[in-house]
């Protein structure tokens, strides 16, 4: 059992500190949620809202259909109406231009005059919602401390009590124990990821919807011993990163589409010399500057094959909260241990949005070998089978350490040697079997005995996984859906076998061209028999996957 | 061999290259600090002087071109232990690489800075340079550039450069020193060379240079910033070489909450239970 609130105002309204006490008290309470923002590239006036869906299971989508809407302006009642059930409620200040049954007008404003302060009208609002949801306002003090200036929480604490008190309780309360979870959103699971591993050195260039990720590290960057360096654009950013790595730091850039851009010639730096890094692109719409608060995964074919040449590379998309922490740990241990560069795909609908996970845990240390390496003249591109070379640290043994951009020999020295140049791309090429042994195939949903089979990638994982449950649920057994978490090398043995299963094989994707059915068809001879794809820049809800999935059936 | 000794490999640059002479003074230089090969680490982007680091016996990072100065910084910002040199060329440093140029100013990490200055392309074969002269006819300026010189001293003064210096690669003695007094320096130390092209550059030659530079004497104050910018803009007749200004002040790594105990990053374990307390303020 869900419930679903929108609260929409201008920007500068703070109606993101609203979802987010809103959101600490519901975890209070032992609910699971998901909190999604549709926020407008502005700071002040304009629409912006964002969607809570909460409840006694984990939420793995947003919806569109609305329990509550809370209006801090006439605007969100008027664009969002349509979205509220039958038996949903408005609830906005009396001033708000609405005739409709459902709404609870309140005078907030002039009720947060009279309190002192005509900003905290937000808060008697979320009082309100309290007392509609029966949640209590036990330890909101603490709460208010982590989220208010000092000085504001006394008048708050005056405003949730006012607006407790002015109805009466109309939803049952739902038991669910999922308080100890964490609230966590994409871009700073991806930071926690990061630092699991061993982060040492990050550098980027302000750009939305990445610069969570700097500014989260930034925060901590002093207790926990690391640099985090803002770059005068990102061709420097991901240089830097380079030459921390090669230097011995575990390092990472974080980036959107147009700073990757930047990023690409640096990118096969990384193939070519051989030097670990990890590369995050938080997609946005593009191309050039596009929307740049807003969702697409456009990128995909972008980022496996950006840079001149041909070099081993890893994509990964990130799917939900957990795997963004669980990924980012994994991308630094296979461009480590692969010495190739590992790009991280997320998206600002992941980077953005907050839900209860559970809490992360930290991997146990691994052994760090120093690897063997024989007397004499050390080898940096040593040739070996596995096309693996043993990487020393430049100082860290009487041993030098040459790495270049150029072709070069065993040494690390610029060579032109037709012999050579053959055996270095073979090389470096022969380190993606072993990157192939450990592709993680995707995660699937449904029936064992489904005949129509999603596929998908990336954030739109808790949508389709939403999706196939409501489809399952009207004709049972018949749907089915893959998402991939690894895309690039593309893991291909689940795909065979359910794709010959499927009569149907639909792909949903947030672009325009369906660039994931175009590599599957490439890598696998698979033929997706229709698309789903949605590049408005709003990422997809399950219910609109499961109404396009019945239309393209009809 | 002694520790301290530095062996050169062979080069693929045209006999009578003014690089010849700058990779000497290098050698000579980093011996006479006695530093030790494993410790020091040389940094370049591409170009003819940027395949300085291939041909002496240190740690060599040969990155992107005009994209030598990000890593350079970055290995030191993580190791500083290591003596980080950046031994690239006009090109590389001042046109490619100008936006890292006047950032990395500001960062002050401690390194050195040697630019191969012979106002042309070399490796491109031969086509101006951000320091080419006006009138400099190439084979893209077929009329010959139309476009001001840049000046990288006034530049690195404006930017808040610590040490500023100009070198001549014919006057191997004073560029010894120089590049010494570079490494040596605390903070990002700016050592432009004025380097002749034999095969590309026939107007700045050996004679043309020779004609023009003039070692700074013993009455410049090297912390007076008016006469360093005064020295800086003295280009044409008369070409001054030498320190054009020295003054110390804190370090990137001095000012770095993390990195002030001027402990090595690298040698930093994260602390695993104030990542678990993090983890848990979420909770």
């Amino acid at each position: 059992m869900h419930y679903n609130l929108l609260i929409g105002g201008a920007a500068g309204q703070g109606i993101d500190t609203m979802a987010a006490i809103f959101g600490k008290l519901l975890k209070k309470e032992g609910y699971a949620f998901l909190t999604s923002f549709d926020f407008m590239s502005r700071i002040r006036g304009g629409h912006n809202f964002i969607l809570i869906r909460f409840g006694d299971q984990p939420v793995f989508s947003h919806s569109m259909k609305l329990d509550g809407l809370i209006a801090l302006d006439d605007a969100t009642v008027s664009l969002h109406l349509n979205e509220l059930k039958e038996d949903g409620f408005i609830l906005c200040d009396e001033k708000i231009k609405t005739g409709d049954k459902r709404a609870i007008k309140i005078p907030m404003t002039d009720l947060a005059k009279e309190l002192g302060n005509p900003r905290v009208a937000g808060s008697i609002a979320t009082g309100v919602l309290l007392k509609l949801f029966d949640l209590s306002l036990d330890g909101i003090q603490e709460i208010l401390k982590t989220e208010l200036d000092e000085k504001y929480i006394q008048i708050n604490l005056k405003a949730y009590d006012k607006g407790y008190e002015l109805v009466e309780t109309r939803y049952n309360k739902l038991k669910a124990d999922y308080s100890k979870n964490m609230i966590i959103n994409g871009n700073k699971a991806v930071a926690f990821g990061a630092l699991a591993a061993g982060l040492k050195f990050y550098s980027a260039y302000p750009m939305s919807p990445s610069t969570g990720i700097m500014e989260f590290l930034a925060a901590h960057s002093t207790e926990l011993d690391l640099v985090v360096e803002q770059a005068e654009d990102e061709i420097a950013a991901i240089n830097m990163v380079l030459g921390a790595s090669y230097a011995g730091a575990p390092s990472m850039t974080g980036t959107s589409g147009g700073g990757f851009s930047l990023m690409v010639e640096a990118l096969g730096l990384s193939g070519i010399a051989e030097i670990p890094i990890v590369i995050v692109d938080v997609q946005r719409p593009g191309p050039a500057t596009g929307l740049p608060t807003r969702t697409e995964h456009r990128d995909l074919r972008f980022v496996i094959h950006a840079s001149q040449g041909e070099f081993p590379r890893k994509v990964i998309a990130l799917r939900n909260h957990e795997d963004a922490y669980l990924q980012t740990i994994r991308a630094f241990h296979t461009a480590e241990k692969y010495q190739i560069p590992v790009i991280i795909l997320s998206d600002q609908y992941l980077a953005d949005n907050s839900s209860t996970v559970n809490p992360f845990t930290l991997p146990k240390e691994a052994k760090k070998n120093q690897p063997e390496v024989s007397a004499g003249e050390y080898k940096r591109y040593l040739l070996t089978e596995n096309g693996i070379s043993p990487r020393l640290i430049p100082g860290q043994t009487t041993k030098l350490v040459l790495s270049d951009s150029d072709e070069h020999d065993e040494l690390g020295l610029i060579t032109e040697s037709a012999e050579v140049r053959n055996s270095m791309v073979e090389k470096r090429t022969r380190k993606l079997i072993g990157v192939a042994e450990e592709l993680e195939e995707p995660d699937f949903f449904g029936s064992l005995k489904a005949e129509v089979l999603l596929l998908g990638w990336g954030s739109t994982w808790g949508p389709i996984k939403e999706a196939v449950e409501l489809l399952n649920l009207e004709t049972p057994n018949r749907f089915s859906a893959l998402v991939f978490g690894d895309v690039f090398p593309l893991p291909e043995k689940l795909l065979r076998e359910k794709a010959k299963q499927a009569q149907v094989i639909i792909n949903i994707e947030q672009n325009e061209t369906g660039q994931f059915a175009g590599l599957i068809r490439e890598k696998t001879g698979i033929v997706c028999t229709t698309s789903i794809l949605k590049y408005d820049g709003r990422q997809i809800t399950g219910e609109e996957i499961a109404e396009r999935v019945k239309g393209v059936l009809m | 061999m002694s520790q301290h000794e530095f062996f050169t490999r062979e080069t693929a640059w045209c006999p009578g290259c003014g690089n010849f002479s700058i990779l000497s003074c290098l050698k000579k230089a980093l011996e006479k600090l006695e530093l030790e090969p494993h410790k020091v680490l040389m940094v370049a982007g591409i170009g003819q002087a940027a395949k300085t680091p291939q041909y002496i016996s240190a740690n060599a990072f040969c990155g992107l071109h005009g994209r030598a100065l990000p890593p350079a910084v970055a290995a030191k910002i993580v190791n500083e232990e290591l003596v980080v040199i950046l031994d690239t060329g006009d090109g590389d440093s001042y046109g490619e690489g100008g936006n890292h140029f006047i950032h990395n100013i500001r960062r002050n990490v401690d390194i050195s800075h040697f630019v191969h200055d012979n106002q042309i392309y070399g490796l491109t074969k031969g086509q101006a340079s951000p320091t080419t002269q006006i009138g400099h006819i190439t084979g893209a300026q077929p009329d010959g550039s139309i476009n001001t010189p840049l000046n990288p001293l006034l530049i690195a003064l404006a930017a808040g450069a610590g040490f500023v210096a100009r070198g001549f690669a014919g006057d191997q003695e004073q560029l010894t020193e120089l590049m010494q007094q570079a490494i040596r320096f605390k903070g990002y130390a700016l050592l432009d060379i004025l380097q002749p092209c034999v095969s590309f550059n026939k107007i700045n030659t050996y004679e043309w240079y020779k004609q023009r530079v003039k070692p700074i004497g013993d009455q410049h104050d090297p912390t007076d910033f008016s006469a360093a910018i005064k020295l800086a803009g003295t280009f044409g007749e008369e070409i001054p070489t030498g320190v054009l200004y020295k003054v110390e002040k804190p370090v990137y790594h001095d000012r770095h909450l993390v990195l002030k105990d001027h402990k090595p990053l690298i040698s930093k374990k994260t602390d695993q239970l104030k990542l678990e307390k993090l983890i848990t303020s979420f909770i």
